[in-house]
C-alpha cells in the first residue's frame, strides 16, 4: 500500500495548451479520492499522468516513496480501469485477468489462485472462460475490475468507470466499488464528471475546474462550505441558487431590497459593495413569515419532493421542499433561512467571503 | 401486386441466369474441350458433352507437358505459380501489417511524410515502373529466380492502407491497457493487434494470392528458363506456336487446373474469414 502525492503538476500540450496548471494533492494510503469537474477540466489528464500514460510536462508525481515521473506504466505498481472497459476482445475472462500476470513471469499456479479469487470476490466465476464479447455491460465492468485486482497493486485508477453503464447499474456499481475499496483497503483515485458519484465514493473529494483544483476536502465539507462559486453550483442538485446582493453591515446582506442575516461573513465588508448570495435549494423553508418573497412559475415533481421554479430579487430561484409541504399551486412563497446556511461570494474573485 | 411482383422475380432471375450463362460458357467449353483429342477440337464441331480424353489430357498435362512450345509439365509451371502466389500474399502481409503499426503506433519524425510516400506508391503500378524495376532486378542478378518474381511485387501500399484503416479502429484503451499490463511494443502487437488482424488479413491473402496467381506481364519479362515459368506464362506459351498445329486440348486443360488453386483459396479462406469476422468484436 502506498499513498500518492502530486507536486505542482503540470501537462502542457503541442500548441502551449496548458491542461493541468501546478496541482498539488497528497491522498492518504487507503484512502478514496474522487476527481470530480466538468468535461475539459484536467482531470482525466492528471490521472492518464499519474498512470504513466501521458507524460508528466512538469512536476513531480510520487506513488509512495517513489517519483514516478520516469517509470513506465506497468512498473508504477498502478492498475487501471478504462471507461470503456478496454477488455482484449480476442482472449477469455480468465486470460483478460491472468494477462497481466503472465506478462510479469507470474507463476502458473499463483496466477490461478489470484484469478480464482478476485472472480469469487467479484461473482464472475460462472464465466471465466467467456470472451468479452458475450457478457452484459456490468459483467464487463467487473471483469475489468478484477483485472486490476489481480495484480494486488499499490493503486486503483478509475476513469469514469461507470459512464458506459445504464442508470439503475451504475448506482449498483457504485456501491459495489465502495464495497470492494473498503475490503482491499487499497488506495483509490476515481475520475468522473457526475457529483452524485463523487459525493457518495469519496473520502476526499477533488472539485477540479480549468486545470486547476478548486476545492479539496472531504465530501460534506465541499458541500457545506464551497470555497468557491464554482464549487457551490457544481456540488448539489438543483444547483446552489446565485442571488446578487448588497451587503447590510452587521451581518446582514439584501437581496432585491429584502433583508437576510448571515452567520459566516468577513468581517470588514464595505457597506453596499456588490456580493453573491448563494442558497441551496433544499435550506430554504417556506413558511408564513419568511424574509424573502418569491413568485413560482412551475413546480417539478420529483416524487418524495417538489421543486418549486421561479423568480427572487429578479433572478432565477429554485426551492425545494418535501411533497405536500407547499401548496403545488401556491403563486408566491415566503421563504426563511438559517443564517448558517447563507454563502458570500466575491463576484470578482468568485471566492468564498466567510470568517477567515 | 402480388402477381406483378411474381412477374418481375421472373423476369429478374432471367435476366440473371443469361448473365451467368455468358459468363459460364467459356469456363464450361475449356473444361469440355480438356476432355477431348485435338483433333475433335480443331475440326470446330466440338460436342456439348464430355468426350473421354480427360485421363489421357490430364495425365500429359501435368506431367508431360505440350509437346513443342514449352517443354516443361505443367505441374512445374503450377509449383513455380504457387511459390509466387504464396510469397507475394505471405511477403505482403508481413510487410504491409509491419509498416501500418509503425505508421500508427509510433511516432516518429517525418512520420506523416513516410505514410503519404508509402500511400504514392498506390499511384505507381508494376507496369508503370517496370523497366526501373526491371533494371534493379537484373543488376541484383535476380532474373530467372523466385525473389525476382515476388520482391518487386510485394512493394505496394494495398496492404498498409488496409491494416492502417483497421488499426485505427482498435480503440487507443486496448493500447493504454496492454502498457498497464506490462506489454511492450512487441507484445501488444503479438498478443492483441495480431489475433485481432485474422480477418483482415484473410482478406489480404485472399486478394494478393490471387493477384499473384494471375501476373503476367513481370513474370514473362523476367523468366526465361523453361523451368521458372509459371502457369500464366505456359498457357500463353502454348497457344502461339510457330510451325506445328495448336495443341488445343493441353491448353485448356492448363486453363482448367490454372482455376482450380484460386478457387479453393477462396473457398477455404471465406469459411476462415467468416468465421473471424463473428469472432472479433472491438
Amino acid at each position: 500500500m502506498a499513498g500518492v502525492s502530486l507536486d505542482t503538476v503540470r501537462k502542457i500540450y503541442a500548441g502551449n495548451v496548458e491542461a493541468v496548471k501546478g496541482v498539488s494533492l497528497g491522498i492518504e494510503d487507503g484512502s478514496f479520492c474522487v476527481l470530480v469537474g466538468p468535461s475539459g477540466c484536467g482531470k482525466s489528464t492528471l490521472l492518464r499522468m499519474i498512470a504513466g500514460l501521458e507524460t508528466i510536462s512538469g512536476g513531480e508525481v510520487k506513488i509512495g516513496d517513489r517519483v514516478v515521473n520516469e517509470i513506465e506504466p506497468a512498473d508504477r505498481d498502478i492498475a487501471m480501469v478504462f471507461q470503456n472497459y478496454a477488455l482484449y476482445p480476442h482472449m477469455s475472462v480468465y486470460d483478460n485477468m491472468a494477462y497481466g500476470l503472465k506478462n510479469r513471469k507470474t507463476p502458473k499456479d499463483e496466477i490461478e489462485k489470484r484469478v480464482k479469487e478476485a472472480a469469487r470476490i467479484l461473482a464472475i466465476e460462472s464465466f471465466l472462460e467467456r470472451k468479452p464479447r458475450a457478457l452484459s455491460g456490468g459483467q464487463r465492468q467487473r471483469v475489468a475490475m478484477g483485472r486490476a485486482i489481480v495484480r494486488k497493486p499499490q493503486v486503483f485508477l478509475f476513469d469514469e468507470p461507470l459512464s458506459n453503464l445504464d442508470a439503475k447499474l451504475r448506482v449498483q456499481m457504485r456501491v459495489e466499488i465502495k464495497r470492494l475499496q473498503r475490503a482491499l483497503g487499497v488506495t483509490s483515485i476515481y475520475v468522473t464528471h457526475d457529483q452524485v458519484e463523487a459525493m457518495t465514493l469519496s473520502d476526499k473529494l477533488v472539485v477540479m475546474s480549468g486545470g486547476q483544483i478548486e476545492q479539496v476536502g472531504s465530501p460534506s465539507e465541499v458541500y457545506r462550505r464551497p470555497e468557491t462559486r464554482f464549487v457551490a453550483t457544481f456540488i448539489g442538485s438543483p444547483p446552489m441558487n446565485i442571488l446578487p446582493g448588497k451587503v447590510e453591515g452587521n451581518g446582514r446582506v439584501s437581496i432585491g431590497g429584502q433583508s437576510l442575516s448571515v452567520s459566516d461573513m468577513r468581517d470588514g465588508l464595505a457597506v453596499g459593495s456588490d456580493i453573491e448570495v448563494g442558497l441551496r435549494p433544499e435550506d430554504v423553508r417556506a413558511g408564513a413569515t419568511g424574509q424573502l418573497s418569491m413568485n413560482v412559475d412551475f413546480v417539478e415533481e420529483l416524487g418524495a419532493t417538489q421543486l418549486f421554479h421561479g423568480k427572487l430579487g429578479g433572478a432565477d430561484f429554485i426551492v425545494q421542499a418535501p411533497t405536500g409541504q407547499i401548496a403545488a399551486d401556491a403563486k408566491q412563497l415566503s421563504l426563511s433561512i438559517d443564517p448558517a446556511n447563507v454563502h458570500l461570494f466575491d463576484p470578482q474573485t468568485t471566492k468564498r467571503l466567510g470568517k477567515a | 401486386m402480388v402477381e406483378n411482383r411474381r412477374y418481375r422475380n421472373i423476369l429478374a432471375y432471367l435476366v440473371l441466369a443469361v448473365g451467368v450463362l455468358i459468363v459460364a460458357f467459356p469456363v464450361y467449353l475449356a473444361i469440355l474441350a480438356s476432355t477431348f483429342d485435338a483433333a475433335t477440337i480443331i475440326n470446330g464441331n466440338m460436342p456439348l458433352v464430355p468426350g473421354d480424353q480427360a485421363g489421357e489430357n490430364y495425365y500429359r498435362t501435368l506431367f508431360i507437358g505440350a509437346s513443342r512450345s514449352t517443354r516443361e509439365p505443367v505441374s512445374m509451371m503450377m509449383l513455380n505459380s504457387f511459390i509466387m502466389a504464396m510469397g507475394i500474399a505471405i511477403g505482403k502481409i508481413l510487410i504491409s501489417i509491419l509498416s501500418a503499426y509503425a505508421v500508427v503506433y509510433y511516432k516518429f519524425p517525418l512520420r506523416r511524410t513516410a505514410f503519404w510516400i508509402i500511400f504514392i506508391t498506390l499511384m505507381l503500378p508494376v507496369e508503370v515502373r517496370i523497366y526501373p524495376t526491371y533494371k534493379i532486378v537484373a543488376d541484383l542478378g535476380l532474373l530467372d529466380t523466385y525473389t525476382g518474381l515476388i520482391l518487386p511485387l510485394i512493394a505496394s501500399a494495398t496492404g498498409t492502407l488496409l491494416f492502417r484503416q483497421f488499426f485505427m479502429t482498435i480503440p487507443d484503451e486496448l493500447l493504454e491497457a496492454s502498457k498497464i499490463d506490462g506489454a511492450g511494443a512487441f507484445r501488444f502487437f503479438k498478443d492483441t493487434l495480431l489475433p485481432l488482424s485474422v480477418t483482415t488479413m484473410a482478406a489480404l491473402f485472399v486478394i494478393q494470392f490471387i493477384y499473384g496467381w494471375n501476373q503476367y506481364l513481370w513474370p514473362l519479362l523476367i523468366t526465361t528458363k523453361d523451368n521458372m515459368q509459371t502457369i500464366v506464362i505456359g498457357i500463353k506459351k502454348m497457344l502461339t506456336t510457330q510451325d506445328a498445329l495448336t495443341e488445343w486440348q493441353i491448353a485448356m486443360t492448363t486453363a482448367v487446373l490454372a482455376m482450380v488453386p484460386p478457387v479453393f483459396v477462396v473457398i477455404f479462406m471465406q469459411r476462415f474469414f467468416v468465421k473471424g469476422l463473428v469472432e472479433t468484436e472491438k
